[in-house]
């Protein structure tokens, strides 16, 4: 290994990043779009259900019921038909998200102690919303029903059948706020996406050019030339994750509750899983446009099982155990880890130990696979 | 001593089902200090004799050298005793004339000011271009620097595929200035062309042919081995010459060479019969003489023969 030659190849790398404009507002305007809008977009709390109450029951305690319902902040009662079926079309044309039939007699069967049955109709194409708006909608009549009881059944003063009551606490992240928990997952992503993305169309288009034959007949050996791409990238990373934990702070007031040193000491070991595959897949393409193809489809696969939308506890086991393999999955518990909950660099040793195993497989990989013979 | 020695070197490509025989045992003996020229039309396996012999790709079978080193076994020492000029432009065509040059000369590790001295008669052609990107440079000029990037580390030998494809007549000639310099300063060259008019500029050329050498001499054998009267014929109606002459069964071969055509013929009959021929098919002032076979005639001699 010849210093002089890698530092040779990084002073050039950077020559040439710097001369092309596109590059720079890449670095710069791509992490703070992304950080500036994804954040506010990608809410999944769930405002706004559309219930649509088929009252044929038309009593005070149907009243009470629909009252009940309107009530609630996440709910918006839009419509009352007069038939399910309207009320069903209601939901074809989109409108609705839930329909509830309030069956007739409802109040005289209850009275009578027989047991009447709700019905709700759930619009499910969209899943999310489907089961929180249900579940919202249950919440409301498991109260309105125990609230019946408690009037009808004379209760005694202390229930003999004692209640569980939960109340909840939100720790690490009291307000449940949304930014406060994607924008250090969508810092990841964009470290990844920024440092995947110019390492490996960088190689690929020394290929395309022709200019990796000059460098093929020079001394220059493989493992000068892979930490020649590799070093330069790595510091345009932690470039972007500087720039990005900045628009946490100043946008969103997110300071890491750890210490900043963990982020960056786990940064830069992420940053060598992830170059060291970027180089490793630019070793058996041939053109910008095959890496770019096969990145997106590996960006999509490790984003989408990162548990960045949706959590890894929820996934079936065999994605659960694909997480420990995906770099994204790591870093994105790191991450949150430590902004939000403080951790320190001892809580994390489990994800640097498999960050450490993945550069360790991969950076070697990428040497031996880059095509130069010998 | 000798520069370059090539025994039976075979390369086949093979891409599914499909084989190309890209060289078919090239044997080569190459002096220290010769302008060898490599001379053959495209696809005759210039290019991968070149990349062989410059450490790109392994051959198949036989073995080579280019300064006593083996070029499968001591790539690494042979990497810093050639240059090589690859017939595509393949420097950083968004570095600077003067980072191209650092940036090589940083790679072999030598020092680019010191260096200057060889590459002082190309550069000159560059210094005022010196913060131009090196895309933005003319076809020439970018041979221009391809050389001297090449040369930076003094290299022995020095291998240049087709430099002067593509490049404007002035160009090519004041390359091939710089390329007898550095051949009268001890430099061994190894260049491939498919310009014949540039191989009478070498010390020894090469015809190849589908892989094949077909033979290896100075110019001059090669133009004195012409066994052939060769005639230079023109007419007013060069149009027509072509389809007419095809019709006459004395000719043994007839090629375009600018404003004429090149004939030989069958017999030292065949002249007069085909003269007569033309005036009954109405061609005027027609002009039949003998002259001397340049190299490119013998090139088509050679390569049609075998």
């Amino acid at each position: 290994m010849n210093l002089r030659i890698i530092q040779a190849m990084i002073r050039k790398e950077f020559a040439q990043f710097f001369r092309d404009p596109a590059n720079i507002r890449m670095l710069i305007v791509m992490p703070v779009v992304q950080l500036l809008l994804l954040p506010l977009a990608a809410d999944y709390e769930v405002k706004r259900v559309r219930v649509c109450i088929v009252d044929f029951d038309h009593s005070q305690l149907s009243h009470e019921l629909t009252g009940k319902i309107s009530a609630n902040p996440h709910i918006h009662v839009g419509c009352t038909a007069q038939s399910f079926e309207q009320a069903l079309q209601g939901m074809e044309r989109d409108e609705i998200d839930i329909a509830l039939l309030i069956p007739a007699h409802f109040e005289r069967d209850l009275v009578m102690n027989q047991n009447p049955v709700l019905s709700a109709s759930v619009h499910a194409v969209n899943g999310q919303r489907a089961s929180v708006g249900s579940q919202y909608l249950m919440q409301i009549l498991a109260d309105f029903n125990r609230k019946i009881r408690m009037q009808w059944l004379q209760l005694p003063k202390f229930n003999p059948v004692p209640l569980v009551d939960i109340s909840h606490t939100y720790l690490y992240n009291p307000r449940m706020d949304y930014p406060s928990y994607m924008v250090p997952g969508i810092l990841v992503i964009l470290l990844t996406m920024v440092g995947f993305s110019l390492a490996s169309l960088n190689l690929v288009r020394e290929k395309e050019i022709g200019t990796i034959e000059q460098i093929n007949v020079s001394p220059v050996r493989k493992s000068e030339f892979i930490l020649g791409k590799l070093i330069p990238f790595w510091i345009l990373g932690l470039v972007v994750l500087t720039l990005g934990l900045l628009i946490a702070s100043v946008f969103y007031g997110i300071y890491p509750r750890g210490s900043v040193g963990t982020i960056y000491a786990f940064a830069s070991l992420y940053l060598l899983a992830i170059l060291g595959l970027a180089l490793l897949l630019s070793a058996f393409a041939q053109t910008q446009q095959q890496v770019m193809l096969v990145s997106y489809f590996v960006m999509l696969v490790f984003i989408l099982l990162s548990g960045l939308y949706t959590s890894v506890e929820s996934m079936p086991p065999w994605a659960q155990m694909t997480t420990h393999l995906n770099p994204v999955a790591h870093f994105i518990v790191v991450i949150r880890m430590v902004v939000l909950k403080g951790s320190s660099f001892r809580d994390i040793l489990p994800h640097v130990g498999a960050m450490a195993a993945m550069a360790g497989i991969l950076l070697p990989l990428a040497i031996r696979s880059y095509r130069k013979h010998f | 001593m000798e520069a370059i020695i090539a025994r039976s070197l075979s390369k086949t490509y093979r891409s599914g089902k499909s084989q190309t025989h890209a060289l078919k045992g090239i044997d080569l003996d190459i002096q220290e200090g010769e302008l060898f020229g490599l001379v053959g039309p495209d696809g005759a396996g210039k290019t991968t004799l070149i990349r062989i012999l410059v450490s790109l790709i392994l051959p198949d079978q036989g073995t080579a050298s280019v300064g006593g080193l083996d070029v499968v076994r001591n790539f690494g020492l042979l990497r810093q005793q050639i240059g090589y000029v690859p017939g595509r432009f393949s420097l950083y065509q968004d570095l600077t004339v003067h980072e191209n040059l650092h940036f090589f000369a940083s790679v072999f590790g030598v020092n680019a000011e010191e260096q200057y001295g060889l590459v002082r008669e190309i550069y000159k052609y560059l210094e005022p271009f010196r913060d131009r990107k090196a895309g933005q440079l003319s076809g020439g000029m970018k041979q221009k620097l391809a050389l001297s990037c090449a040369l930076i580390h003094r290299p022995s030998v020095l291998f240049l595929d087709e430099p002067t494809t593509g490049v404007d007549a002035v160009s090519r000639r004041e390359f091939w200035v710089l390329l007898s310099q550095l051949r009268n300063q001890g430099m061994t060259i190894f260049v491939s062309t498919p310009y014949m008019d540039e191989a009478a500029r070498c010390d020894r050329v090469g015809l190849i042919q589908e892989g094949r050498l077909l033979r290896i001499d100075p110019p001059t054998a090669i133009v004195r081995d012409f066994p052939l009267t060769l005639y230079a014929l023109s007419t007013d109606l060069m149009s027509r010459v072509k389809p007419d002459l095809a019709s006459c069964a004395e000719v043994l071969s007839a090629f375009a060479f600018g404003a004429n055509y090149h004939l030989t013929f069958q017999t030292s009959a065949g002249p007069q019969a085909c003269v007569r021929m033309l005036e009954q098919k109405g061609h005027t002032n027609i002009r039949l003489e003998v002259i001397q076979p340049g190299i490119e005639d013998c090139f088509m001699y050679f390569m049609k023969g075998s």
